[in-house]
């Protein structure tokens, strides 16, 4: 822990104005994530600008229909919104399957977009990696990599965006309101993250000193869910997520036709991933389960799963093809639960795979 | 057989003396303890697993206003007994695992001690090391013994020629991770030297095993250290005996004039300095008759231990004596490795070894067309297999009786992967438990008559979470015959007579039993009209008889299982444990031990792994966030209960100590339960969603 100044923001103008003109300092908000750097040694910011107590708390549903939701706005308190529990479901739903209660309770909307990866090699000052001090090789592209990446990365960063909140904005197709010393500007969240290329010490586009004072939705698509997969039931970080935006063109149909659909999925890349490729193949399309997997495969296509971290892809498959039928009502094929006489016996183990992985 | 002490008290489902203080924040833990102008300690920890220190340059850190010196190899008070490595702290420049103190800061705020951390520069001259345990190391090596005085190896018959001619046979590999212990409190020390007497504020299971091994290290006297420890926020053996930072507490209070050291071990510095379960690689043999009777067991099993010392874990423990079979075989071998040292961690033996046999037993069973249970039921054996003596009480298959009918077994589908809910995949699975049970010597209770009906009981004994600051005063009640609220007791402090330490599952029955042998020797000394100021010390009561029987605790543990058909996803709506533990004292902080047990149990099945990365020599998921342990979320429904039992060959209380047996078998129970749901076998812990996917 090093000594750091402290300042309380007496307005989100002199914030940025206050980090501007310092080259090491920081804002703070909820500190969830941000104080954990600071014991770990992990950040070392020279100053902090408090901007807490900034009156940027509130959800303003607007005549059109978009939503503002101010940088302060809590992570519980945007879950338990009603009008983002009815409307965006994936929203709350990603809120609700982050973090504990007790770190929802501090965490705001702009802290939990710029929280950074878990990578243990980064969270460890006394190993390499690129991200915390660029030129010092990534250990984990060769190391521990259940939690990283298999799209998207590269081979000096392999990390993974932790945000749950921020895969249901990138399904929603929200935008990022940041103000700078210049004025303000509006992001997509879909580029308001980066992928690590060459330098992965970069997780988004802000410049030093721009602040997020908002994020906002359009209006609320006819269907979204988020589901998350995790090694325990509460308290863990994706290995997989899903988020899904969804709109059939006949809401009756037997077989309905989906005219439109935005997918984003988390733990699997440095920023939440579009996954492009499959809105591409579902738009139009029946909504089938054949064709959900279908979907799923056209974007792992691009896949580069790590040692410990190939089983993201049935993973992503299946999960993604249960989260679209989910939101489409078709029902979920024979899931092989026709029993079967110990395929494994005293023969020999079946190959899973799995055994490879353990280190 | 001994004579039982009538029950009154004993039984009696008393909620916690100590429950008050634990909940309104005032029980004082060892870093809580009041001191004087206490000095921070902090250390640096090496960052290479193996070579040696060449410099340390302490300037920049001296220089912190607020740091009052950095301790270095070369500036570090000298040890008397460096023979133990693990805690030779600070004693010469060599390296034997990344993560081992190098160097350690005293100043006047743990912040300034931290800030200071940082900024000492440590040079080092690296050497080649190791830290992946493979089971073909040629550098694996049969340890003399392994831990609790375990022989090594063992046979009986021959296994091979057996194994050839089996009907069923089972071959197979399982595994078990490292652990961590991870107690909620962190392991802690303060300490104060006045130039003759050392005081050690502890977290630990045992004071007098502190005092003993800190006299040793450090050349002193034993009266002129005093360990005090009232109350533990668990330790699972971590705390068993004392690891280096008591020592380097210690040593640092040398340098001070005086003045206290406080010593927090933080979560990340407890994965090097603080001790962890070795990963297990079991391979199992089964031959058995097509009626399912064993007729060849082996287990050839590899551990790692720390080059610089060694920990032998005693996993085929349960293996030597749980199955009947007339031919039998067991290894140990042990690969050294450059990390962190290995050392107790709940049910240490039992647990591991009860997975991969417990695990082999389902897939015989399911080899040989039986319901698991009664697959055991035919190999249930008259004797000890191992030693040939008669049980002292062994209950097992009324453990799984009782435990199939609460359960509702008979709703278990045999064929794997029949069932379905919801997108689920559900199954159920059972294996069996065991504990050994222990009574330790070298326990001496003191009780004195103070006035007004009140009798003092004192004892160096811990109360590591289990209960025991009730256990104990519930068992000197009725060994005096007085209401519990006539008792006063005392433990978790030298100044107590010697007490063993809380491991083993032996405390209330060593203690304990001390504890009615003072009170009838009291009685026999003061009668039952003491005076004042009467006072009696007694040992332990010696028990020869024990020695001619085999005397364990059993259980049978149950789990429901559902895995997401799509996702892989895990959850054990319901376990069941049924155990036959002996004569319970308290049955609601019995109840809690059975629990926190499973709980653990669960953990192992689901979550715990230690990673170990070899290219660095760390476990790399060093916090709590990484490595997982159970959420609220993941214990679902979970019940414990026993049959009533009083063992007349386990000393006076008839008990056999239940810290353990809820850990042993459970984490099998699942894999079995896993493998019933999806028709997938695991093999290797843990098991998570990753394994399950279609």
């Amino acid at each position: 822990m090093i000594p750091f100044d402290y300042r309380r923001a007496e307005d989100a103008a002199s914030a940025v104005a206050l980090v501007t003109g310092h080259p090491e300092a920081a804002f703070l908000a909820g500190g969830t994530n941000l104080v954990d750097r600071m014991k770990l040694g992990v950040a070392e910011p020279a100053m902090l600008v408090d901007i807490s107590r900034l009156p940027l708390d509130t959800v303003d549903v607007q005549a059109d229909g978009r939503v503002r939701i101010g940088t302060n706005v809590r992570n519980a308190d945007l879950a338990a919104n009603t009008h983002i529990r009815l409307r965006y479901p994936a929203l709350s739903q990603a809120l609700l399957a982050g973090a504990s209660g007790q770190l929802r309770n501090l965490a705001t909307t702009g802290g939990n977009l710029l929280q950074r990866t878990r990578c243990v090699y980064f969270q460890n000052p006394s190993t390499p990696c690129n991200k915390r001090e660029p030129g010092t090789g990534c250990s984990a592209v060769d190391g521990y990599t259940r939690y990283h990446a298999i799209l998207g990365a590269s081979e000096d960063c392999v990390a993974t965006h932790p945000s749950d909140m921020a895969v249901a904005l990138a399904a929603l197709d929200a935008a990022v309101v940041v103000l700078g010393p210049g004025g303000e500007r509006v992001i997509p969240v879909s580029d308001f993250h980066r992928l690590p290329g060459t330098e992965p010490q970069l997780d988004t586009v802000l410049a030093h000193g721009e602040l997020v004072t908002a994020v906002e939705l359009p209006p609320a698509p006819p269907r979204s869910a988020y589901r998350k997969v995790r090694d325990r039931a509460s308290y863990a970080f994706a290995l997989v997520s899903v988020a899904a935006a969804l709109e059939l063109e006949d809401d009756d149909a037997a077989v309905p036709v989906i005219r439109d659909v935005r997918i984003a999925l988390g733990g699997v890349a440095h920023k939440p991933w579009r996954a492009l490729q499959a809105e591409a193949v579902l738009r139009g399309a029946e909504a089938t389960d054949a064709n959900f997997r279908a979907a799923a495969d056209a974007e792992l296509r691009q896949a580069r799963p790590l040692g410990d971290n190939g089983f993201k892809l049935p993973m992503v498959r299946n999960t993604l093809a249960a989260v679209l039928r989910d939101l489409t009502g078709v029902p979920a094929p024979d899931a092989g639960a026709a029993g079967t006489d110990h395929p494994e016996g005293p023969d020999g183990p079946r190959g899973t795979g799995w055994e490879d992985t353990t280190p | 057989m001994t004579n039982l002490i009538p029950a009154s008290a004993i039984g009696t489902a008393y909620e916690r003396l100590d429950g008050e203080l634990k909940v309104t924040g005032t029980a004082p833990y060892a870093y809580e303890q009041p001191v004087e102008r206490p000095l921070h300690l902090y250390p640096v920890l090496s960052t290479i697993a193996r070579g040696t220190v060449e410099r340390v340059d302490t300037a920049e850190a001296e220089a912190v206003p607020g740091v009052l010196t950095v301790l270095t190899p070369e500036t570090a008070p000298r040890l008397a007994d460096t023979s133990d490595r693990e805690l030779a702290v600070l004693q010469d420049s060599t390296v034997g695992y990344r993560g081992q103190i190098v160097a350690a800061v005293l100043a006047e705020t743990p912040e300034t001690a931290r800030q200071a951390a940082d900024l000492v520069r440590v040079r080092y001259a690296a050497e080649p090391f190791s830290a992946h345990l493979r089971a073909d190391d040629p550098a694996l090596y049969a340890p003399e013994e392994l831990n609790a005085g375990t022989p090594t190896d063992s046979s009986q018959g021959d296994v091979e020629a057996a194994f050839e001619t089996a009907a069923l046979t089972i071959e197979q590999t399982y595994s078990t991770p490292a652990e961590h212990n991870n107690p909620l409190e962190p392991h802690a020390t303060v300490a104060q030297w006045d130039g003759t007497l050392l005081t050690l504020w502890d977290s630990t299971q045992g004071v007098h095993a502190v005092k003993g091994t800190l006299a040793q290290v450090l050349g002193l006297e034993e009266e002129q250290v005093r360990v005090i420890a009232p109350h533990v926020g668990g330790g699972f053996g971590s705390k068993g005996m004392p690891h280096v930072h008591v020592v380097m507490a210690a040593l640092a209070a040398q340098c001070t004039e005086g003045r206290p050291v406080k010593f927090p071990v933080s979560r990340q510095h407890m994965y090097s300095l603080t001790s962890h379960r070795t990963p297990t690689i079991q391979r199992i043999r089964l031959g058995a008759a097509d009626d399912g009777r064993l007729t060849a067991m082996s287990l050839d099993i590899v551990e790692h231990t720390s080059r610089i010392k060694e920990f032998a874990e005693q996993t085929p423990a349960p293996f030597r004596m749980m199955y009947a079979s007339p031919n039998r075989r067991t290894t140990t071998r042990l690969a050294p490795l450059d990390i962190p040292v290995p050392s107790w961690m709940r049910a240490p033996g039992e647990c591991p070894g009860m997975f991969g046999p417990e695990v082999a037993m389902d897939e015989l069973a399911a080899a040989a067309g039986l319901d698991p249970i009664e697959l055991r039921r035919r190999n249930e054996p008259e004797t000890d297999p191992e030693t040939g003596k008669p049980w002292s009480s062994r209950h097992l298959m009324e453990c799984f009786d009782l435990g199939a009918e609460r359960f509702g077994w008979d709703r278990r589908v045999t064929r794997p992967r029949s069932v379905q809910e919801d997108g689920w995949l559900v199954g159920m699975g059972t294996a069996s438990a065991v504990y050994p049970f222990m009574r330790q010597p070298s326990n001496t209770a003191r009780i004195s008559y103070e006035q007004d009906g009140i009798y003092s009981v004192q004892i160096g004994a811990a109360d590591i979470g289990t209960g025991a600051w009730t256990a104990l005063t519930q068992i000197a009640a009725d060994a005096l015959r007085v209401p519990i609220d006539r008792v006063r007791l005392g433990i978790g402090d030298t100044r107590f007579p010697a007490a063993s330490v809380a491991g083993g599952s032996s405390g209330t029955a060593s203690w304990g039993g001390t504890i009615i042998a003072a009170a009838h020797a009291f009685r026999a000394d003061h009668g039952e009209h003491p005076s004042p100021g009467a006072a009696t010390e007694a040992d332990a009561p010696e028990d020869p008889e024990a020695q001619d029987f085999a005397l364990y605790s059993f259980g049978a543990h149950f789990a429901e299982v559902r895995i997401s058909a799509d996702t892989g996803e895990i959850r054990v709506p319901r376990m069941l444990g049924v155990f036959s533990p002996g004569r319970i004292i308290n049955p609601r902080t019995a109840r809690s031990q059975f629990l926190g047990g499973m709980t653990m149990g669960l953990g192992m099945a689901l979550h715990e792994q230690s990673i170990l990365d070899p290219r660095f020599g760390i476990f790399v998921n060093h916090d709590l966030a990484e490595y997982h342990i159970p959420t609220s979320a993941d214990v679902l429904d979970m019940d414990a209960v026993w049959i009533e039992d009083v063992d007349e060959h386990a000393g006076p209380l008839g008990a056999r100590g239940i810290g353990e047996i809820g850990i042993v078998g459970s984490a099998a129970a699942i894999a079995n339960a896993a493998y019933n749901a999806s028709g997938i076998r695991v093999r290797d812990l843990p098991l998570t969603p990753d394994k399950f996917l279609a």
